[in-house]
């Protein structure tokens, strides 16, 4: 066999504001807390406001992470996804209204079993679920985004006349399991117990997705698949099978982030997954399309800013995160970390 | 002539409104650079994406290597054995060049002959295999699309204009490693408008014009008549 011609290219280094660029979301997420840290008087009202803001981004990037897959990797707009929310919540707090000699014992590792028991129910329910709406209700509609809004809202509105028939038209009040009530105090400030737990779930959901998506081959082919996805079936890949696990893994995040919600609101309603929505859309709109690591710094910032102005000036806090999304969109049309081109 | 690897019968193919193929008749001969060539938007492309199943064919058949794969779903046909190489070289600019190649070892991991092979024929790859594709310079990408269909063994080969647009030393290796791929054994369909590239690498062509076959035949006998050129592709080698 001949050999090419000796490859030896040379190496420039890239300027400071090049090698920043890619930081530069993360950065921003920073800035934030700095700026939040300017603004707020007293350091430990600021600390307990940025926990608060960590756990609120984190239990939305686990909402968002799986429809900004879903969309990103066949297109799918998917209007129902609140739907898993609330089926999440409903099947998790039944689940701890179960265990109630569980959770009402004070007793951390306990309190920890039992939800963990009700999370997992929550994600086998809202998986089985979003298999079922796969089939039934998105495969009719691939490559139609009216037809996909439509459908899609109609099935959430489904499931939530079904959540009433189930399990009646009252919002259900719950409350935490004992060890995770109150606060613990850090540095003069109160940190929420329960929070610091949703900043642990949430973190250990991101690094497990990232490891998924940046080191196996699985992770491999949904990467590719966002980015081209008719690519990915000429190497020889069924996306299709791949996009139906990708919808029941988002699905199931989706519940998990019902559970957490529920608990972190202490109070669920069948229509808590389409309220919360408009945050998930506004994560996955300024992370990018597609963008697990955007739609996570997207979630972070977003949870942050709400907390620091409604705290600073609560008036302000519905418009604060449309504004931030219109920032982004400015500076960054396709999104923080764009991963999915113009169509 | 040995049974063809590849055998299309009658074609047609549309897209939208638009009756793209027209009957296509195409034999690709086994071990073989088969060149389809013609003058832009007759075509070509369409003929090779609806061989890879991203076109469907309305009407005719696509036979390879025995079977009939006209309705088989794009990864299916991918797996039978054919390897493509898109016109857009269809790389994940996102992933690293690593990742681009472990993505193409379909079957498992990546044989490292095979790899330390496609080193010496492309070693930008080497260079580059931990940056990100989108990095890569255009003929960089253009050498990691063809290694990325070659670094499992394929039957059939399906490349789209692979030196389009690319500078001269880096045509002649890309033109080094189809004739590489064709020493192995491989068959080669191989869609060009480089006619020197053409001419170098082609054993049988076949000249395409409004979505049907106008010529076939051997590549020599193409390039030897100046008048045939002419006539099916409005420009005669010699010009180039």
């Amino acid at each position: 066999m001949s050999a090419a011609p000796k490859h030896a290219p040379t190496m420039a280094q890239m300027s400071l504001a090049e090698r920043l660029a890619p930081y530069a979301p993360i950065l921003l997420v920073v800035g934030l807390v700095i700026a939040g840290f300017v603004a707020i008087p007293a350091t430990s009202s600021w600390l307990t406001l940025t926990v608060s803001g960590l756990a609120m981004g984190m239990m939305i990037f686990i909402m968002a992470s799986g429809l900004t897959l879903v969309f990103g990797l066949m297109d799918v707009i998917n209007f129902g996804h609140g739907a898993f929310v609330s089926v999440g919540a409903f099947v998790g707090v039944s689940f701890l209204l179960l265990l109630e000699h569980m959770t009402g014992a004070p007793n951390l590792l306990w309190n920890l079993t039992a939800l963990m028991v009700a999370i997992v129910g929550a994600m086998a329910a809202t998986g089985l679920m979003g298999y079922a709406f796969e089939r039934v209700i998105v495969k009719p509609v691939y490559g139609h985004h009216l037809k996909q809004i439509l459908v899609t809202m109609g099935g959430l509105i489904v499931v939530e006349q079904l959540i009433i028939v189930l399990w009646g038209p009252e919002e259900i009040y719950i409350t935490r399991p004992e060890a995770l009530k109150g606060a613990i105090t850090f540095a003069g400030a109160a940190l929420e117990k329960y929070r610091l737990v949703a900043v642990a779930i949430g973190l250990v959901v991101f690094l497990a997705m990232r490891y998924t998506l940046r080191r196996t081959k699985i992770g491999l082919i949904v990467r590719a698949g966002v980015e081209n996805g008719e690519m990915v079936q000429a190497l020889g890949y069924n996306l299709r099978m791949v996009f139906i696990g990708v919808f029941v893994a988002g699905s199931a995040l989706a519940g998990l982030g019902g559970v957490l919600w529920g608990l972190y609101q202490e109070v669920i309603t069948a229509h808590m997954g389409n309220q919360t929505m408009i945050l998930v859309f506004i994560v996955v709109i300024i992370g990018g399309l597609g963008s697990v690591e955007g739609c996570f710094i997207g979630a972070l910032m977003v949870g942050l800013l709400q907390n620091y102005v409604a705290f600073l000036e609560p008036k302000a806090a519905l418009i604060s995160n449309i504004a931030l999304m219109v920032a982004i969109l400015m500076w960054r049309p396709m999104g923080m970390i764009p991963v999915v081109k113009a169509k | 002539m040995s049974d063809p690897i590849l055998k299309l019968e009658g074609v047609f193919t549309n897209i939208a409104q638009y009756h793209i193929l027209q009957g296509v008749e195409l034999t690709v001969p086994r071990g073989e650079v088969t060149m389809l060539l013609g003058r832009n938007g007759v075509g070509k492309t369409t003929t090779l994406r609806t061989i890879i199943g991203h076109w469907r064919a309305h009407q005719g058949s696509v036979m390879f290597d025995g079977q009939d794969i006209t309705k088989l779903p794009t990864p299916a046909i991918a797996r039978a054995g054919i390897g493509f190489v898109p016109e857009d070289m269809g790389i994940f600019a996102d992933l690293t060049v690593e990742e681009n190649m472990i993505l193409a070892a379909v079957s498992g991991a990546i044989d490292d002959n095979r790899l330390q092979w496609l080193f010496t024929v492309f070693p930008a790859l080497e260079t580059f295999w931990k940056k990100d594709a989108g990095t890569l310079s255009g003929g960089q990408k253009q050498m990691l699309s063809i290694a990325r269909a070659m670094i499992e063994e394929r039957a059939l080969y399906l490349i789209d204009e692979p030196t389009k647009g690319l500078a001269p030393a880096i045509i002649t290796t890309m033109a080094r490693a189809i004739k590489e791929l064709k020493q192995q054994g491989a068959s080669i369909l191989l869609v060009e408008q480089n006619f020197a590239v053409a001419k170098a690498l082609g054993d049988s062509a076949n000249v395409m014009d409004d979505g049907r076959m106008a010529w076939s035949g051997q590549m020599a006998e193409l390039t030897q008549d100046a008048e045939l050129q002419e006539r099916l592709m409005g420009l005669s080698m010699e010009a180039h």
